[in-house]
């Protein structure tokens, strides 16, 4: 199996905090790899920086086959990588299908078209309500954006990195926040998702991540004390000492 | 058809009336009035494409409305009395292109610089390459510094004379539809989109492959171009051009039409402009601190009405 992603010797400090720690991790394609591990771990750091909005210190990021550490952000994008946010990251002031669109829109060639109307496109609009139904929002889809509870929120982040069709998606504790329903539902579509596309999974609920994850890799300090199945991580020493235990 | 476009096509019915009738009643006066009301609102739907539905707080628009009135000028003035061969003319059709090329080049280069930075030091620097440009002109003695410098003679065009009020004000009604319709056309492309999509969280557009930068500075180089356009149509309307039109205060003016009549709305800009003219007429008779109220006025919008004017009208009707 060759590796989508490959992290080679990375390091990012903030002042005195290492909050990446010499990470060497593959990732191989079409698999779905979590990461685990405590707050302040360096996990959404790791994630900025693969996805290019932060630069990391030393090391190498390589992307099927190809270094991508100084690319910008969104030449990354262009190359089908997509991230969602921990924090929710929407435009608050379009509606629910305007944010889905513009990301259809983003592979749909330059948008450097200044005359017809975006919203009479029928083949973008009509993409993104397919991906708005996938997640089980297709009523929602003319609502206003800051019209929709925080785990609707959640789900347009996923109809997000599902419609820019990204061959890596690293998805950032996408079950923050959402109720036990809520959370079913993202895991029955992280399970669906499984197997076509390489996805990083952050993740604090353990139950999701055992049920989904094919690899799993600890993150502590900044540092990954381990990789492995979700069976040798269960019953890893190290990891039961240092993250499994605080539970 | 909702109230705000109801609203757009009395005031597009009116402005288009009007002028006419003040001239049969004889009263030329109105007609100068709606003139620099029109230009001003062209003025200001360039900088509503930046300021509305970019987000980008440009302090320095009045520069490229001067450098347009300058653009009409300085050709007309070597015309008249020798010397910079290169650009004496009083064609129109040279000196309106020139004004909008110089204007865009001129957005071209600051907004390359600018958007490189962001919030309240996005600001300063739009306003001190203004007022770069503003001391750039009041050191050249020759086009009379701060004194200003008179245009003899108006744009020369095929067809319309310049010189006759109602032909004047009509050119100018007919580039503010013109304008108005390339900005809302703009807002609503796939481009607009992206723009509007920027102003609204940028780190996202750039997580989903877009050059946000690229995006800011083309509406940044068209809206530059369009104020370019306003200014020649100013310099042929006052026939008169000095540094003071490019005074930061005149950008803030600008802003202050922009925010009063309503930001990212097609009309807000014209509305903004013609409160802000009307104010100016009537409190200019009776204080010269006619500022005051004006500011006063603004700051009632951006406190209790969020949208401005339009913002006003669309929600008495349409809950938007
Ligand atoms: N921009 C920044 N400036 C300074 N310190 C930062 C910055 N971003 C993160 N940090 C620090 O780096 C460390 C790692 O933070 P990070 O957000 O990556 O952790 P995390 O594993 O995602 O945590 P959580 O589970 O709470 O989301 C923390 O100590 C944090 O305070
Ligand atoms: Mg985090």
């Amino acid at each position: 199996m060759s590796a989508e992603l490959e992290i080679s010797g990375l390091n990012k400090s903030f002042g005195g905090i290492k909050a990446t720690d010499d990470i060497n991790l593959a990732v191989t394609a079409n698999e779905l790899h979590a990461i685990i591990g405590p707050n302040g771990a360096g996990k959404t750091t790791l994630i900025s920086q693969l996805i290019g909005s932060l630069r990391p210190d030393t090391g190498r990021i390589v992307f099927r086959g190809r270094d991508i550490t100084r690319m910008p952000a969104h030449a990354r994008a262009r190359l089908g990588i997509t991230r969602s946010f921990q924090i929710t990251s929407l435009v608050m002031e379009m509606s629910v299908l305007d944010n889905v669109a513009l990301a259809v829109q983003a592979r749909d060639g330059h948008s450097f078209r200044f005359l017809r109307p975006a919203r009479a496109v029928a083949h973008i609009r009509e993409a993104a309500r397919g991906y708005l139904e996938q997640v089980g929002l297709g009523p929602r889809a003319d609502a206003p954006t800051v019209a929709l509870s925080h785990g609707e929120h959640r789900l347009m982040e996923i109809a997000i990195a599902l419609a820019s069709e990204a061959g890596l998606m690293l998805l950032d504790e996408p079950m923050a926040g959402l109720g036990p329903e809520e959370s079913a539902l993202m895991v029955a579509l992280l399970k669906q998702l499984k197997g076509s596309r390489t996805i990083l999974l952050i993740e604090h609920d353990m139950d999701a991540v055992f049920a989904l994850a094919d690899r799993i890799s600890v993150l502590v300090y900044g540092h990954v004390i381990a990789t492995g199945m979700p069976d040798e991580i269960r019953f890893n020493h190290d990891v039961r000492h240092a993250y499994l235990g605080e539970e | 058809m909702a109230l705000r476009h109801w609203i757009t096509l009395a005031v597009l019915v009116l402005l288009a009336v009007m002028p006419p009738v003040f001239i049969w009643m004889g009263n030329p006066f109105y007609v100068d009035l709606a003139t620099r009301l029109v230009i001003l609102g062209i003025a200001a739907t360039s900088l509503n494409l930046i300021l509305g539905y970019g987000g980008l707080i440009s302090f320095g628009h009045a520069a490229f409305v001067g450098i347009g009135a300058y653009a009409v000028g300085i050709p007309a003035y070597h015309m008249l009395y020798g010397g910079g061969e290169a650009v004496a003319s009083f064609n129109g059709m040279f000196q309106i292109p020139l004004a909008v090329a110089v204007s865009a080049l001129f957005a071209l280069i600051t907004g390359a610089i600018c958007l490189r930075t962001k919030g309240v030091y996005f600001i300063m620097i739009t306003m001190a390459f203004a007022q770069m440009v503003y001391y750039f002109f009041i050191s050249i003695e020759e086009y009379g510094a701060d004194d200003g410098l008179v245009i003899d003679m108006r744009s020369q065009l095929p067809f319309i004379e310049l010189d006759e009020p109602l032909q004047l004000y009509f050119f100018c009604y007919a580039s503010l539809i013109a304008a108005l319709l390339i900005v809302r056309t703009i807002a609503n492309s796939r481009f607009g989109m992206v723009l509007q999509g920027a102003k609204g969280n940028n780190e996202r557009m750039v997580t989903l492959g877009y050059n946000t930068y690229l995006y800011k500075l083309t509406a940044y180089v068209i809206s530059g171009a369009m104020a370019g356009y306003a200014g020649a149509l100013l310099g042929n309307f006052t026939t008169f051009i000095s540094p003071e039109m490019m005074d930061w205060s005149r950008s803030g003016e600008l802003m202050f039409m922009v925010i009063l009549g309503g930001a990212a709305t097609t009309l807000g800009p014209l509305m903004g402009s013609a409160v802000f003219i009307i104010i100016e007429e009537v409190l200019s008779n009776y204080t010269i601190y006619w500022h005051l109220p004006f500011g006063l006025m603004l700051i009632a919008v951006v406190l209790f009405a969020r949208g401005g004017l339009m913002g006003v009208i669309g929600r008495g009707r349409d809950g938007k």
